[in-house]
């Protein structure tokens, strides 16, 4: 049920078991916005979802309109549009719920988005755990075949448009938009080098655009109401709503969606309950890879764009994760940095040897093993990896422990004199 | 280059001009800003995974890789900076976390970029101090050793194999601090066993079974020798120590071959050394072989050629395609002025007399010279190749084919009467049955009817979208042999390479094919040996002398007559089949064969055989050898200086690198039989020799200073006609593949070794 | 003869050319395998590779890439529990200990009848429903030890 601070918009017909069946979906102004675009010219379009400044929900935030027009449209290869559906970002889980309740607002998006680049293919890349997900999409994916929403000519217009998922197998890299069509290529993760920037070359060299489901999904609403209306749902530079994550210590979990510009503070006090289990000590904004917020900078923040932006972190994926202060800081960026090392593609240096020794050295410290040297030499171990990647997976990793040890030096101070974790104790049980 | 085509920019406050295109490495490296490097390698794809390189540049809010960034109008670059500096350090700090660091005991100690960059780059202290992860090394092939925790995961080997070699029998596994490189059959390799993924290796994580743990790289002098396998003449750069050859590499790039060595150059070097090679001149006695000492040896053979020429009887000679140029030129010397006879030949492997004559009738004679060097097919906007295998036979040469493909877009017509593997580089393939080349050739010079074939192509290289992927597979196409002729028209330039199936008329064909195809045609004849070409050259013919002059032409032969102060004989010699069978008659009283095995090629009925008397000349008891009546230990390629023509006709100087104490030079046996016959051939010293030859031998009178800078040259002996009896049935290629060579070929360890443990046969597809 | 059945063969026939190039379809085709074999075998890698014309390293190369594919058997019910920061503050560890604790994987990772294993994975998209596993495609979101008590129980009665 919603909340009612929420603004539904992509998540308007989560609360409708009907929304997935086609006939459910045509109900509630499904394809209303496809029918719309079939009239407008591609310019238009991307027109149109420039002035919604509609910025990408998969966690860079880049702005949607300009990513489509950047797709040489003379050029004579084929061009495709990938939907990016690997969400692995710890803290994230909003675009399973749309797949899983309102699948067809995303194959609309992508019809839309194919119009307006002139792309007659598209894929969903969806990450290989979500294969009930992946089940859905497929049989939406048929109906909307059988009903000419996708296909040749679609509704009788001189469009084609072709969609199928396809199944991920576990690598949180496929995320990053140029490991993800190395994946879709048969191949290893392994980023691309850039330029070129998959715009100009991207799935078997050809112009693509990739955008995250949510991002894909908030496409019809914008066309179907005007990228006027949506803007305003928002901030005047950063438009629209957004699906957070809310996680952790707190009593209500859960996705929300909120207006961008809408107040931490209320989305951990009066939407989520407040903290569980001890008061605020830190928040991770945006998923795993942003700069941690300690309590104050959290309960003083708006969650857009810019405002986190300016505490020198990121609204990333939305993925809100609240940390209460019986958390020790050090376990926390100790498991942060597993993630990453496991996660790594392997590729660059920094990255790869990096990560592998800042979680050794985080172990051995959270063990009671620690020196003092430890905490400098961590802290430039992660400003080593920082900028120096292939791909942002390094910046990723390195982050997180910088903000930490920054902002949490005195609980590693602590590690040194108590062993082994003097925090160990606090953890919390769900 | 043209103005427009420039780029200006600024690196550490100089201003540089260089093409526009070029990588910022390369640009760096052109006015000698050193920028560190190890995933980065000149002309593989870029790979941006090391991070040493990283530079500051104007505008740029994060440190660039100046192994992926093009050069900019008006880009500004530091790389002297103090972040540049840092960046450097950690990068190389954290090569190291994992890094063993067990030089004292790695072969790569002393030679290994890790440690030159970590002197330069690096810090005296880790502050890493976790456990490192161990796992323990893998033996791959009997030559490919690989220790996961040296490396450092910069996938040269990777794309050597790969893009350079078209094998891709390395890939990737795992990911993270697991990432690993594998070896394409699950624990071990199945490929070419070029060992360049050895040689590429920056690092000890790849090792050559056999060179490791003999030495440390600074206990060996390096010697660069011209290769004496295949008839390519890349160098191979001997690391010798004691007058023993431990290993082969061109790490230096310093030969024709650039940094390429194939299986035979890098490990085969071990036959000198086998347990079954000569040590002493061996005299029949009592019908058997038994050791007698040099003098002895040399007078017997001395006493019985007298005696035979005071009876009349027949002398017969067989050079070497092996041998040095100064020796064969001696050896026909020997066997015109002193044994008086024209009886000469060699195992010919291409059928270059008849090239050159075809060609002395075109235009092709004009300024340059009609003839291609290795490198030239690197460059070459289209090559077409008729026969012949080069993956297996001509590696250098497949290899430079494959550069071209990849790296110049040379388009590569083949035809063949098998699916070669260089097909996966074909622009157009056309199959056409065996034996039908010839008359495939004269159809595509308009001469002949239309012979049956089938068609099929690849793309063009697609290296910058996909360098990581193998060349697609031909596709069928239509249009036979009429589409291949259409498309092979619209070019011009083109080289020619032919193998041993074309010959005789054949290759008056393809030199009138070539005639007709815009701009100038160049050809580059398959031969067997590493001197094949110049056995050839120094006249190891019954019809000609050196330089393809005929015997018979006075002129010619008044020269050599005036120099060597000599009556030779004019009429023509016996080919080798006809020495073989005047020998099955008996009707040859004395054959005197040079580091080569004819009876392996033209059997004889030992009784017969044992009524004449033979004299062999070599480094192993060869079938040949075998029935001698004497056996002189010779000196290897390896063993002695002297120059060598590659199969395209380049010439090149060898140096000696080892020494085989109970041996001597074939040129200094030849001398010393010349001496004991009455003629003093003056001191076996190959530079004078080569002088004469560059006076007297058409097409060799090249630089001296080139040669002696370790670049080759050019010999293009066209003088006009060629009046040679063209015998094709005398044109037999070996096909020798990577894993054999000859008779060499089954005395080298590493090479038996890696062919026994074979799976894929060369010559198979794939 | 195919080492897949019949209605599994008929499915990566139509994979490999569902896309532009064939080589899209190895992860697919690799995961479905796995999903029918439980692993994939040597026999069932050398298969792929041929169907869509790549070496078995190209496979290898790939395979080993993806935590989800594997080249070793796991139990029929393989529970993977996330351990990553969301389930991390919710118990996310010691749902990982009790599960272990339950099968009897505290020394192993898979059960000696072969019907579970136990695998720590990284977030699996659950966090706001924390701890969160998974037993093979299904999904078990806010748990806490009794709950992860009947949701092993009914697996077992499935076996
Ligand atoms: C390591 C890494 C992982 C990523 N994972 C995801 C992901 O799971 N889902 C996603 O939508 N974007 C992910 N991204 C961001 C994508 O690279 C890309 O920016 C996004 O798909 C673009 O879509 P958008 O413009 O609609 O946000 C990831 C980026 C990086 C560097
Ligand atoms: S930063 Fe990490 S994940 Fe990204 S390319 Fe480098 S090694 Fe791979
Ligand atoms: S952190 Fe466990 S499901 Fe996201």
């Amino acid at each position: 049920m919603a909340h009612p601070l929420e603004i539904r918009v992509v998540s308007k017909r989560f609360d409708d078991p009907s929304a997935a069946t086609l006939k459910g979906y045509l109900a509630s102004d499904g394809y209303k916005a496809l029918e719309k675009a079939l009239k407008m010219k591609p310019e238009a379009i991307i027109e149109e979802v420039k002035t919604s400044a509609l910025r990408g929900r998969g966690g860079a935030g880049f702005p949607t309109g300009l990513k489509w027009s950047f797709i040489p449209r003379q050029s004579p290869k084929p061009k495709y549009v990938v939907c990016n559906a690997d969400e692995s970002e710890p803290g994230t889980c909003k675009d399973r719920l749309i797949m899983q309740f309102d699948p067809f607002s995303l194959l609309e998006g992508m019809a839309i988005a194919g119009i307006a680049i002139g792309a007659e293919r598209g894929f969903i890349y969806v990450r290989g755990e979500y294969r009930y997900l992946i089940d859905i999409l497929d049989r939406a994916i048929a109906e909307a075949y059988d009903a000419g929403y996708l296909g040749k000519k679609l509704r009788g217009t001189n469009f084609h448009f072709d969609l199928m998922t396809h199944t991920g197998a576990g690598a949180y890299e496929c995320g990053e938009e140029s490991a993800l069509l190395e994946s879709l290529e048969g191949k290893r993760g392994i980023p691309r080098i850039k330029p070129p920037f998959p715009a100009t070359s991207g799935l078997y060299g050809c112009p693509t655009v990739i955008n995250n489901v949510e991002t894909l999904a908030s496409v019809p609403h914008i066309i179907l109401n005007g990228g006027e209306w949506f803007l305003k749902l928002g901030l005047p530079k950063a438009g629209g709503v957004k699906l957070t994550c809310l996680s952790g210590h707190v009593h209500n979990p859960g996705v929300y969606e909120l207006p961008l510009g809408f107040p931490m503070r209320r989305l951990i006090e009066e939407i989520g309950g407040g903290v569980q289990g001890g008061a605020l000590k830190a928040v991770v904004p945006g998923g795993s890879s942003t700069p941690l917020l300690n309590a104050e900078e959290a309960l003083g923040v708006n969650l857009d764009f810019d405002s986190v932006a300016k505490l020198g972190s990121f609204l990333g994926s939305g993925g809100v994760v609240v940390v209460n202060d019986r958390t020790c800081m050090v376990k926390f960026a100790k498991r942060i940095i597993h993630f990453y090392r496991h996660e790594s593609c392997g590729w660059c240096v920094p990255c790869r040897e990096g990560t592998n020794w800042l979680e050794l050295t985080l172990t051995r410290f959270h063990l009671g093993g620690g020196r003092s040297e430890d905490i400098d030499v961590m802290f430039d171990v992660a400003q080593s990896i920082l900028g120096r990647t292939l791909c942002a997976l390094g910046d990723a990793a390195a982050m997180p422990t910088i903000s930490i040890i920054q902002k949490w030096r005195q609980e590693f101070e602590d590690h040194l004199a108590g062993r082994p974790c003097p925090y160990e104790r606090e953890f919390a049980h769900a | 280059m043209p103005e427009n085509n420039s780029v200006h920019l600024t690196i550490d406050g100089r201003a540089i001009t260089v093409p526009a295109g070029t990588l910022l490495i390369e640009a760096c490296r052109a006015v000698n800003i050193e920028v560190p490097c190890f995933c980065y390698y000149p002309n593989l794809s870029v790979q941006a995974a090391c991070r040493m390189c990283l530079v500051e540049i104007e505008k740029m809010p994060k440190l660039q890789t100046a192994c992926t960034v093009p050069v900019a109008e008006g880009m500004v670059v530091r790389t002297d900076t103090p972040t540049v500096h840092k960046a450097r350090k950690t990068t190389n700090e954290f090569l190291l976390t994992n890094h063993p660091l067990d030089c004292p005991v790695c072969d790569k100690g002393g030679e290994c970029e890790l440690q030159d960059m970590t002197l330069t780059y690096g810090t005296g202290t880790g502050r890493f101090d976790e456990p490192k992860r161990h796992r323990d090394e893998q033996q791959w092939s009997p030559v490919v050793f690989y220790d996961r925790p040296r490396c450092i995961l910069c996938y040269r080997c990777v794309r050597v194999c790969g893009e350079g070699m078209d094998v891709w029998a390395l890939g990737v596994g795992n990911r993270a601090i697991l990432s690993t490189i594998l070896p394409n059959a699950g624990d071990h390799l199945e490929c070419e066993e070029c060992g360049m993924c050895i040689d590429i290796c920056p690092v000890g994580a790849l090792t050559s079974g056999a060179y490791r743990y003999k030495t440390r790289p600074w206990e060996m002098k390096h010697v660069g020798a011209i290769c004496t396998f295949c008839g390519d003449g890349c160098r191979t750069t001997l690391g010798v120590r004691n007058d023993r050859i431990i290993r082969g590499d061109n790490r230096d790039a310093s030969g024709i071959n650039g940094e390429f060595l194939c299986i035979k150059g890098r490990y085969g070097f071990d036959f000198t050394q086998h347990a079954e090679r000569l040590k002493t001149p061996l005299a029949r006695i009592d019908g058997e072989l038994k050791p007698v000492s040099w003098a002895q040896a040399l007078e017997t053979v001395a006493r019985r050629w007298r005696a035979i020429q005071q009876q009349g009887g027949r002398f017969g000679v067989i050079g070497s395609t092996r041998a040095l140029n100064e020796e064969s030129y001696q050896l026909q010397r020997l066997a015109r002025q002193v044994l008086g006879t024209n009886n000469i030949d060699h195992h010919r492997s291409a059928d270059l007399p008849t090239l050159y004559d075809a060609l002395a009738g075109t235009s092709a004679t004009g300024s340059a010279p009609p003839l291609a060097a290795a490198a030239s097919l690197k460059t070459a906007s289209a090559v077409l190749l008729v026969g012949g295998d080069p993956t297996y036979e001509h590696p250098l040469l497949a290899w430079n084919v494959r550069w071209g493909y990849r790296l110049s877009g040379t388009r590569l017509y083949v035809l063949h009467h098998r699916e070669i593997k260089l097909r996966r580089q074909a622009h157009r393939m056309a199959v056409v049955a065996e034996g039908a080349e010839g008359a495939a050739v004269r159809y595509l010079a308009g001469q002949g009817g239309a012979v049956a074939a089938r068609l099929s192509a690849v793309g063009p290289a697609e290296e910058k979208r996909y360098p990581q992927l193998p060349p697609p597979d031909p596709q069928p196409i239509s249009g036979g042999l009429e589409e291949f002729k259409a498309e092979l028209e619209k070019e011009s330039n083109v080289v020619i390479i032919f193998g041993s199936e074309l010959r005789g008329d054949d290759i008056r064909a393809l030199v009138a094919l070539g005639g007709r195809l815009a701009g100038q045609t160049r050809y580059i004849g398959l031969a067997d040996h590493s001197n094949s070409h110049g056995a050839a050259d120094m006249g190891l013919y019954p019809d000609l002398l050196p330089g393809y002059e005929s015997v018979s032409d006075a002129a010619a032969r008044g020269r050599f007559e005036a120099l060597w102060g000599a009556r030779l004989p004019a009429e023509a010699g016996l080919n080798q089949r006809e020495m073989a069978e005047a020998l099955d008659r008996g009707e040859l009283a004395a054959l005197y064969v040079v580091g080569a095995n004819p009876l392996r090629l033209d059997p004889v009925n030992p009784a017969n055989l044992r009524r004449s008397f033979l004299v062999v000349q070599d480094l192993f008891l060869t079938e040949t050898a075998k029935e001698a009546d004497i056996v002189l230990p010779a000196l290897a390629a390896y063993e002695k200086t002297g120059t060598l023509t590659n199969t395209c006709g380049e010439v090149q100087a060898t140096r000696r690198a080892a020494a085989w104490p109970g041996g001597k030079s074939d040129l200094e046996i030849i001398h010393a039989l010349a001496r004991l016959m009455g003629v003093d051939f003056g001191r076996p010293d190959p530079d004078r020799v080569f002088a004469e030859i560059r006076a007297h031998v058409k097409g060799y009178n090249v630089s001296v200073v080139q040669l002696a800078a370790g670049r080759s040259a050019l010999a293009v002996p066209l003088n006009g006609a060629v009046p040679h009896r063209s015998a094709p049935h005398l044109i037999r290629s070996n096909h020798d593949t990577l894993f054999s060579d000859g008779t060499l070929g089954r005395y080298s360890h590493a090479i038996n070794e890696v062919m026994e443990k074979r799976l894929l046969l060369p010559g198979q597809a794939r | 003869m195919s080492v897949f059945s019949p209605t599994l063969d008929a499915k990566l026939t139509r994979l490999a050319e569902a896309y532009p190039q064939r080589r899209s379809a190895l992860v697919p085709m690799l995961l479905y395998a796995q999903d029918e074999l439980g692993w994939l075998t040597p026999e069932a890698i050398r298969e792929i590779a041929e169907r869509l014309g790549e070496t078995e390293l190209a496979v290898r190369e790939t395979i080993s890439y993806y935590s989800m594919l594997r080249t070793h058997p796991v139990g029929r019910y393989h529970v993977q529990v996330c351990t990553n920061i969301s389930c991390l503050l919710r118990g996310g560890e010691e749902l990982l200990q009790h599960c272990r604790k339950r099968l009897g994987l505290e020394q192993r990772d898979v059960t000696p009848d072969g019907v579970f294993s136990i695998e720590e994975v990284e977030c699996i998209g659950a966090c706001s429903w924390a701890p969160a596993l998974q037993v093979n495609y299904d999904f078990h979101q806010n748990l806490d030890p009794a709950r992860a008590d009947q949701v092993l129980a009914e697996y077992r009665q499935k076996a």
